[in-house]
């Protein structure tokens, strides 16, 4: 009997611990949602539960100011810095992988530094590369800057991926005459489809993240990504900040992330396991 | 490094034909390689230098290119007085830089060190067999995907001093007996910026720990069962040792990610002396203070800090980022 007891103590205590897990996780953006939803003195009563059903917040976060603009200007340059990193990352992993020269190992560790470099660092020296190319205050000083945590992360899972592809696949290749350019591109690519897919959604949500970069190279409304503009998103003065609109862009901006997180959860995982970084 | 793939399997019986191929391919290899490595000297190699240059000379945020060459000057500079006395000025002896390093350090080291205990404990619990594994793994992707603005901006909201829920929570739990100004108070500052950074990243922690506690075969669990070992014993014996290269890689990955915290702290708590990090006052110094080249110097001093700290932990820990002992 006691025997059974101390197996249903430690039952209950695992699912306790189960419970508190999953509640501490997902708590915050259901508050986020909640808080969304409330308008007016609603806002500054506490609740725990869904009381109120308003989409004032959402209303005036998407009529008002330039968050529609923001989130176009997130969207594209996410989706063109991702483009762009998966298009030279995927011939650059071809001879990290699969060609044996020398200074690979130690080229492979510089691209790891690379990725790991603190943003801070390189900040002043872009923004003068940034002004000298006349893009400050564009998406292109994004996309450009953004390059610097992307590529080296996009190469890095590639080439893990690419290295446990199997060799006689590329050795028909060979032997049908194939260039290395054809391999890469007939052969290799459509084997490389779910990798692709995978590091592309983790650098997309890097992208998408981004902050220090976007508040330092743009400087207007309406060239502003979501991530800034939620930041400076203010009331009529210092004293009134308007959380209802704040938690709606909050929403807005996250639903997206999420819900694609939750379906490729799989892969993510794989991916964040294979590159060790984080999005 | 499994797979090394050389052309020389495929033909192996014409010597001649396997160099030339050999050759072609790494002349290939070599063209492949360059428009990525040009693409991080432009944005990488070439900005970091022009910054280290900057952190020499008397550059304003106005006057990029007329800067002249001061030397060490912005590191550490030194007037004598008429009276003898001899005054220090520059990074090297500045209060505010070295408080903003020691935010950065005690942050660093208590968010990399509950985040791994926590995260070895997530990664525990979804090793082990249990109904709704999924849901967990799927609950705790939430953090790690939302944008650390939103959840700066998120847990403000919740640690709001008036309005907040948490405070509310503490008081109707009765843990704390009047509302505490979380972000705003400079004693609690650093343990918002803490709680929050421990609820982003730990599921990040738990997810590598995890891929490293798959790797482990489950018949060494078995006999140690057999065996009647204390699963605190083993916990300690076997699976400490074995998930030692996986977490030592996660490890590193996280104290470099926190060595360099920006947005969190920009938000969060903007303008506390109590968390101020050592990018939070260089960008301040950059863009904010027109102090452009002293700016550049803190960057160069965080950036050889972090350099130094890399080599000597993988130097020091035996780290091998190539999956190692997989």
């Amino acid at each position: 009997m006691t025997l059974d007891l101390w197996h249903i103590t430690k039952r209950v205590a695992f699912y306790a611990l189960v419970i508190f897990i999953v509640v501490v996780s997902i708590f915050p953006f259901y508050y986020a949602i909640l808080t969304s939803f409330k308008s007016g003195t609603d806002l500054f009563r506490v609740s725990y539960w869904p009381t109120s059903l308003s989409l004032d917040n959402y209303i005036s976060v998407l009529t008002t100011g330039s968050f529609p603009r923001n989130f176009l200007n997130s969207v594209f340059v996410a989706s063109v810095t991702v483009l762009a990193a998966l298009f030279l990352a995927v011939t650059a992993s071809f001879a990290l992988s699969r060609v044996r020269f020398r200074g690979r190992g130690l080229l492979l560790m510089t691209i790891l530094a690379v990725s790991m470099f603190p943003q801070i660092a390189v900040l002043a020296g872009l923004f003068e590369v940034i002004r000298f190319l006349g893009i400050y205050n564009t998406p292109w000083a994004l996309i450009f800057s953004y390059t610097i945590f992307t590529l080296p992360f996009t190469v890095w899972v590639l080439t893990t991926f690419m290295r446990d592809l199997p060799i006689e696949i590329e050795e028909a290749a060979i032997v049908d005459g194939a260039t290395p350019w054809i391999i890469i591109w007939r052969v290799f690519l459509p084997l490389l489809w779910p990798a692709l897919v995978t590091t592309g959604l983790l650098a997309f949500i890097a992208a998408w993240n981004e902050f220090l970069f976007a508040l330092t190279f743009t400087s207007s409304n309406l060239t502003r990504t979501v991530p800034v503009a939620i930041a400076l998103l203010s009331g009529g003065s210092q004293f009134e900040i308007p959380w209802g609109n704040i938690m709606a862009a909050s929403v807005i901006v996250t639903v997206p992330l999420v819900v694609l997180v939750l379906i490729f959860q799989r892969k993510i995982i794989s991916g964040l396991t294979a590159g060790g970084v984080k999005g | 490094m499994t797979v090394e793939a050389t052309a020389g399997q495929a033909v192996r019986t014409q010597p001649k034909i396997e160099s030339e191929l050999l050759k072609s391919r790494v002349g290939a290899a070599m063209w492949f390689l360059l428009p990525m490595l040009a693409a991080l000297a432009v944005v990488a190699g070439w900005p970091l230098l022009r910054t280290i240059y900057f952190s020499l000379t008397n550059a304003s945020l106005t006057n990029l290119y007329e800067a002249e060459f001061v030397g060490f000057k912005n590191y550490l500079s030194w007037t004598t007085l008429k009276s003898g006395r001899t005054v220090f000025s520059g990074l090297l002896v500045d209060p505010a830089w070295w408080n903003a390093v020691g935010n950065t350090l005690r942050f660093a080291v208590i968010s990399v060190t509950l985040e791994t205990v926590l995260g070895m404990v997530v990664a525990l619990v979804l090793n082990a067999e249990f109904k709704g594994r999924g849901i967990v793994r799927a609950a705790i992707l939430i953090p790690w995907a939302i944008p650390t603005i939103v959840s700066a901006k998120m847990w403000s909201w919740m640690l709001n001093d008036q309005f907040g829920i948490i405070n509310d929570l503490f008081m109707k739990l009765g843990l704390i007996s009047h509302k505490i100004a979380w972000t705003a108070s400079a004693d609690t500052a650093m343990t918002a910026v803490l709680i929050v950074d421990i609820w982003k990243t730990t599921p990040f922690m738990a997810l590598l720990i995890l891929a490293g506690l798959q790797m482990i075969p489950k018949d060494i669990y078995e006999a140690a069962e057999i065996d009647g070992v204390h699963p605190v014993k083993v916990f300690f014996k076997v699976t400490l040792p074995l998930v030692r290269p996986a977490l030592m890689v996660a490890v590193i990955f996280r104290l470099l990610d926190a060595m360099r915290i920006f947005d969190l702290i920009y938000v969060l708590t903007p303008n506390s002396a109590a968390t101020k990090t050592m990018s939070v006052i260089s960008r301040e110094n950059l863009f904010d203070f027109d102090k452009f080249a002293y700016g550049s110097a803190q960057s160069t001093f965080l950036f050889l800090m972090i350099a130094v700290m890399t080599g000597l932990y993988i130097w020091l820990g035996k780290v091998r980022f190539d999956g190692g002992d997989r």
